[in-house]
């Protein structure tokens, strides 16, 4: 037998390995820990996600399943080892490049494991073959279909990429410029550095959703855990023990005092030696729970004086927000046809599947913490207020994002790291699990929705009157956002004379429910756009015609009054789809009518959408710098986090041709507070659109400023070659020689900065004004397959048309559009969240690489003057019009409409029973 | 501790000892354990040789409590297996496939158990060995309870045991919200035999997630024989299912998960019939 602390010998990437650890210890922990192969990643630690897929004696395994002590003699190979030693793997990772199978990046390590161990046995796999191979490794940024074509194209012949020559790369279809450490496995996440010496934190979470609470004895605590540093509560805070991501609004605690206010609020933190650390039994910890009556619901919370959950909030209400444009009584009076209902969402968790993580570590008077995050400058001013410390003594250095979607805009582990190495002055670290990521991580707000809605007999919508309550959890987080951006986009992308739009953002007892891919507009359309189809019916028009005739043209107000002039592709959206519209209802009416058991139906639906990109009538300002270097090669600042969606490709792009260099000659600098100019926050679709034209603009400048120097006009040509910039204009050649020019403080020949900030104004007591510079519009076709004895709904193809003003990156587009798909099909179909249930990825259930149909993306190119190249935002937009598309397809397949998401086998079934009583 | 014993004599000798546990695909382990370390002693099995062969004889189909549903999936067995393969491919994923063991699953004793449905179809046994001797009981009898089993303290099954009394199409249908890796809201797995006339002669039917063990519908089997098999779809009736106890849980209500079985076993027999009348 083995000897319990005997070394584990085992082949590891083709070597001897020795491991020390214990032998009951994961081995993908100990593959991190131990041999510093951080690119197999860990996910859940439950085999949910696959997203530590490693071959185990050449089978493919979960890593964080295996026991280090069952590997002994064993072969273990991880993407490390196989990028150098497998042929398959280089080709494999080449056609993920090619196609754009990778976004963020941290299930690829486990999605190319899994895919290679096919392609050796299996070179050219069907699509149901490839699906099996990676049906157990979850991405929640791709959609897999692009995986899917990587893995079925990668033993063709790879095609190398040719770069696009200087003005060519706005519309290229690019590879991502950070894809090569994504697909081998060396791009630092959040929990992929742990600095030497560095302690680890582990929060203490309420268990209820609402309680007081006393400590104990927390020095005796500490006493009696040897490695245990320090316990860190609400009175360790220096600064201020309250922050949030709307300045206004902060409400939020490090630490609860006194009452937590929702399941898994943290009320104190351990901070020890790892392994004191992951052994401590928190059910030992010295805290004293009192359970009190909790709201966990908005009828409970709304107006409930007795106990409001802030005391400043006495009926619970964060906020409201509301629009109104003509008379909206007099409107549906005066309707021919008005349809009305009410309509349910729940909590959608983001499950990225990279859970929070991140150290702190204190340099003199200043600390710096390196983190998974959307928002690095709203982070650093926040840890700055928690230690009572200048913004500059803070340093947020963002690592690779392996999925935001919005809940990384709000902080995570920063205050509870920065909080202890300030104390401590050594490292901390810390990784939430999937338990705790679901727990106490931001969600997507519950709606409860009402919508009226009338119309004319020639069509024509007259009048929307719309209301609906938020459910926002116990803190206020980005309740106001939705409840301002929902006003403003419950017309859908229609003409609609008479309107009146009413939100409020309750608080509950649960947990906070803030930023997801859309600021509540998911939720507005998916109302809307079904009653959308029953207005259409009622008048008995075509469903795509109806929208057509509604469709908002430039110059037409919008319910704010706003005239956009130009960039307006909603139209074209919808008349795009038109021959599949056509040709699948077509052949789903063929199919019921030929399928003649009964038991399978299929439906077509279709939903359009709107969607403002950046804030709310707020400034939201980028600023890029780029720097011309002695040798010729252009550094971009580039501070726009790139969570996946592709910004560090896409903004050199734009600055490649702005300025006129081949994108090949640009040196990203990662965003770091230190070294990057204030981009502002990875959210409202804002990044390519806000920070894409700061850099067009600073490009210009550059430009302009090489040009001038040359006394070359605007029509020359540069070339950027080593240590000089050559300037053709006509038959002239000048040399700008750059080792001649003195370098700045940034060690830059030359230097350009530009700030963009979009062009709004701020709205009425009515709503009225420009509350965005740009809109961006589309429309999705949804084919579904319902299985009338079981309730199931299955999605079986999508068409989505998006104007995106200009397609910046059209492969990355694609992605955008694939993976808004994958979010809005898991939204319709299977996903919500029950605080204090499902807190894992077994419950919680997200689309697999076998749910996802094939999809179609056309793009439309209606170009807005504010953008970059026209380029509007894409992040947000693809996602809005899935589930409504689908719940329409249902009611087409079905006869049934569920009002309430998601339609889950046993809803879509009640229904259906329902109807048939 | 971990111990890693090679030989079952030696496993048997450590588990004769005090808050042993039992370590083989660790599929269900290590999800279970959450953030904590394992405390305790840990036995792990996989290095025993004893428990990783299936042996097909002539009355008795013996799988090894160690095999894994991949290396089930790719051996030959009797058609009647062949719900089992069906099940042993809707396990989890294939990275679950490789690791977890069909004992595993049965120790586990997860009403939503995959492997258990098709196995009580099959009327297997559970081979139960300790350092005091050993123990056969069916697989009925060994499920007790939710995550609870008949296994004593001491004992480690070593062997799922099929006896080839029934020859026939069998089928297993699995529901759940989504493709892949997903936990079943209900599941059915039917064996048919049939005579010479095309009349059944033996029909099993095991339904699980729709009470606390997964559950054979002793009543409908009876009902079935005699019936030709192409009016097997015909007989079922909802009393049928009356000796089901499903629940509301976040995957489905228990109305419709009663609704669904009675679907699903329909379907199953179905199933069963097209592969006779092929």
């Amino acid at each position: 037998m083995s000897q319990p602390r005997a070394t584990v010998r085992f082949t590891l990437n083709g070597r001897q390995a020795e491991a020390k650890a214990p032998h009951a210890a994961r081995l993908a922990q100990v593959l991190r820990d131990e041999f510093g192969l951080t690119g197999t990643k860990i996910g859940c630690d439950a085999g949910d996600c696959g997203a530590c897929t490693v071959l185990l004696d050449g089978e493919v395994a979960c890593a964080c399943l295996i026991a280090l002590g069952q590997v002994g003699n064993g072969r273990v190979d991880t993407i490390e080892g196989l990028t150098h030693s497998s042929v398959v793997m280089r080709r494999l990772q080449e056609s993920f490049l090619a196609h754009g199978a990778a976004q963020c990046g941290i299930c690829t390590p486990g999605m190319l494991v899994a895919a290679m161990h096919l392609l050796e046995r299996c070179p050219n796999p069907t699509e149901g073959e490839a699906m099996d191979a990676i049906g157990g490794v979850l991405c929640r940024c791709t959609g897999y279909r692009k995986i899917l074509a990587a893995i079925r194209t990668a033993t063709a012949s790879v095609v190398r990429e040719e770069t696009p020559p200087a003005g060519a790369a706005v519309g290229a279809r690019l590879r991502r410029l950070d894809g090569r450490k994504k697909v081998e496995g060396s791009d630092c996440f959040g929990a992929d550095e742990t600095p030497s010496e560095c302690l680890l934190l582990r929060a203490v979470r309420s268990p209820f959703h609402r309680a007081r609470f006393r400590f104990g004895d927390l020095d005796a605590f500490v006493a009696a855990n040897p490695g245990i540093h320090r316990v860190l509560t609400a009175k360790d805070v220096p600064g201020v023990n309250c922050y949030g991501v709307i300045e206004a609004f902060a409400d939020q605690p490090v630490f609860a005092v006194e009452e937590a206010r929702f399941r898994g609020e943290a009320v104190a933190a351990l901070v020890g030696e790892s392994a004191a650390i992951e052994d401590v039994e928190l059910g030992d910890f010295p805290v004293e729970w009192e359970e009190l009556p909790a709201l966990l619901d908005i009828d409970a919370a709304f107006g409930a004086l007795a106990s409001p959950i802030h005391v400043h909030r006495p009926d619970n209400v964060l906020t409201q927000g509301h629009v109104a444009r003509g008379d909206v009584e007099a409107g549906l009076a005066g309707s021919d046809i008005v349809v009305e209902s009410a309509f349910e969402t729940g909590f959608i968790e983001h499950a990225y599947i990279e859970p929070e993580a991140g150290f702190a570590r204190r340099v003199g008077d200043r600390i710096e913490v390196q983190v998974s995050t959307q928002a690095p400058y709203n982070h650093r001013d926040d840890v700055a207020k928690i230690l009572g410390i200048a913004p500059e003594a803070v340093r947020i250095i963002p690592t690779a994002v392996g999925g935001g979607f919005g809940s990384k805009l709000d902080m995570s582990v920063q205050p509870f790291v920065a909080l202890a190495a300030w104390h401590l002055r050594i490292p901390v670290r810390m990784v939430y699990s999937r338990a705790e990521s679901m727990m106490a991580s931001t969600k997507r707000h519950p709606a409860r929705m009402r919508s009226r809605i009338g119309a004319g007999r020639d069509g024509k919508l007259v009048a929307i009157d719309f209301e609906a309550v938020f459910n926002t959890g116990a803190y206020s987080s980005w309740g106001p956002t939705v409840a301002t951006r929902v006003p403003i986009h419950a017309s859908g992308p229609y003409y609609v004379p008479h309107y009146r739009a009413r939100t409020r953002a309750v608080h509950t007892n649960l947990v906070p429910a803030g930023a997801f891919r859309g600021f509540g507009v998911p939720q507005l359309t998916l109302a809307q756009e079904q009653l959308m189809d029953e207005l259409a019916e009622r008048l008995g028009m075509d469903a795509l015609e109806f929208r057509i005739l509604n469709a908002l043209r430039a110059d037409q107000p919008t319910v704010t009054g706003q005239v956009l002039g130009a960039g307006c592709g909603i139209r074209q959206c919808f008349e795009t789809l038109r021959p599949h519209w056509r040709r699948r209802r077509e052949e789903a009416r063929q199919y019921n009518e030929s399928a003649g058991d009964g038991r399978l139906r299929r439906g077509v639906g279709i939903a359009g959408m709107w969607y403002g990109c950046g804030n709310t009538s707020l400034p939201n300002p980028s600023t890029m710098r780029v720097g011309l270097k002695s040798d010729g090669r252009v550094a971009l600042h580039q501070g726009a986090v790139d969570i996946g969606q592709g910004s560090n490709t896409v903004i050199a792009q734009i600055l490649a041709d702005a300025l006129g260099a081949p994108v090949d000659r640009i040196d990203l600098l990662p965003p770091d507070t230190d070294l990057t100019p204030d981009c502002g926050k990875t959210s409202a679709s804002r990044q390519t659109f806000v920070s894409g034209r700061a850099a067009e603009l600073a490009g210009r400048r550059l430009r302009a400023e090489i040009l001038r120097r040359a006394n070359a006009g605007e029509e020359a040509q540069l070339s950027f070659e080593k240590s000089c910039v050559r300037i053709c204009e006509g038959n002239h050649e000048r040399i700008l020689q750059l080792t001649q020019l003195p370098v700045d403080q940034y060690g830059y020949a030359l230097c350009a900065e530009a700030t963009f900030d979009p062009p709004t104004t701020t709205l009425d007591a009515d709503g009225q004004g420009s509350p965005y510079a740009v809109f961006g519009f589309g429309a999705h076709l949804a084919e579904v397959e319902v299985d009338l004895e079981l309730g199931t709904a299955k999605l079986t193809g999508l068409v989505a048309a998006h104007d995106v003003g200009r397609a910046i990156n059209p492969m990355l587009i694609e992605g955008q559009i694939e993976g808004g798909v994958a979010q809005g099909l898991g939204m319709a179909l299977m996903e919500e969240f029950v605080p204090g249930r499902g807190e894992n990825l077994h419950d919680y259930l997200i689309p697999t690489a076998g749910d996802m149909p094939e999809v179609e993306a056309i793009l439309i190119e209606d170009a807005a003057p504010a953008g970059p190249f026209g380029a509007k935002g894409i992040g947000e937009q693809a996602l809005i019009p899935t589930a409504p598309a689908i719940f329409n397809a249902i009611y087409d397949a079905a006869r049934v409409r569920l009002r309430r998401a998601p339609a889950t086998p046993d809803r879509l079934r009640a229904a259906i029973k329902e109807l048939r009583r | 501790m971990f111990l890693r014993p090679r030989t079952l004599r030696e496993a048997l000798r450590a588990l004769d000892g005090p808050e042993v546990r039992i370590l083989a695909g660790g599929t269900d382990f290590y999800p279970a354990l959450g953030e904590r370390r394992a405390v305790g002693t840990l036995l792990d099995v996989t290095a025993l040789p004893e428990l990783g062969d299936i042996v097909v004889g002539p009355d008795l189909v013996r799988i090894g409590a160690g095999v894994s549903w991949t290396r089930l999936i790719q051996t030959p067995l009797p058609r009647s297996f062949d719900a089992l393969k069906a099940a042993a491919r809707e396990i989890g994923s294939v990275q679950i496939q490789n690791r977890a063991t069909i004992a595993g699953n049965l120790c586990n004793a997860s009403p939503a158990a995959d492997g258990v449905p098709p196995l009580l179809a099959l009327d297997a046994e559970i081979e139960l060995l300790s350092v005091r001797g050993e123990r056969r009981m069916p697989l009925a009898s060994f499920i007790i309870g939710n995550r609870k089993t008949a296994r004593r303290p001491e004992e480690m099954v070593t062997a799922v045991l099929v006896p080839r009394t029934i020859e026939g199409a069998s089928a297993f249908l699995k529901l759940g919200a989504r493709r892949y890796l997903v936990i079943s809201i209900a599941m059915v797995a039917a064996i048919l035999a049939a005579d010479r006339n095309g009349r059944v002669s033996e029909a099993r039917i095991a339904v699980g997630s729709c009470s606390p063990v997964a559950r054979r519908l002793t009543t409908l089997e009876r009902a079935l024989v005699g019936i030709p098999l192409s009016e097997v779809a015909g007989a079922i009736r909802s009393s049928h299912l009356d000796g089901l106890s499903p629940i509301d849980d976040l995957r489905g209500t228990a109305e419709y998960r009663r609704d669904a079985a009675e679907r699903l076993v329909a379907r199953a027999l179905e199933a069963c019939t097209a592969g006779w009348l092929q």
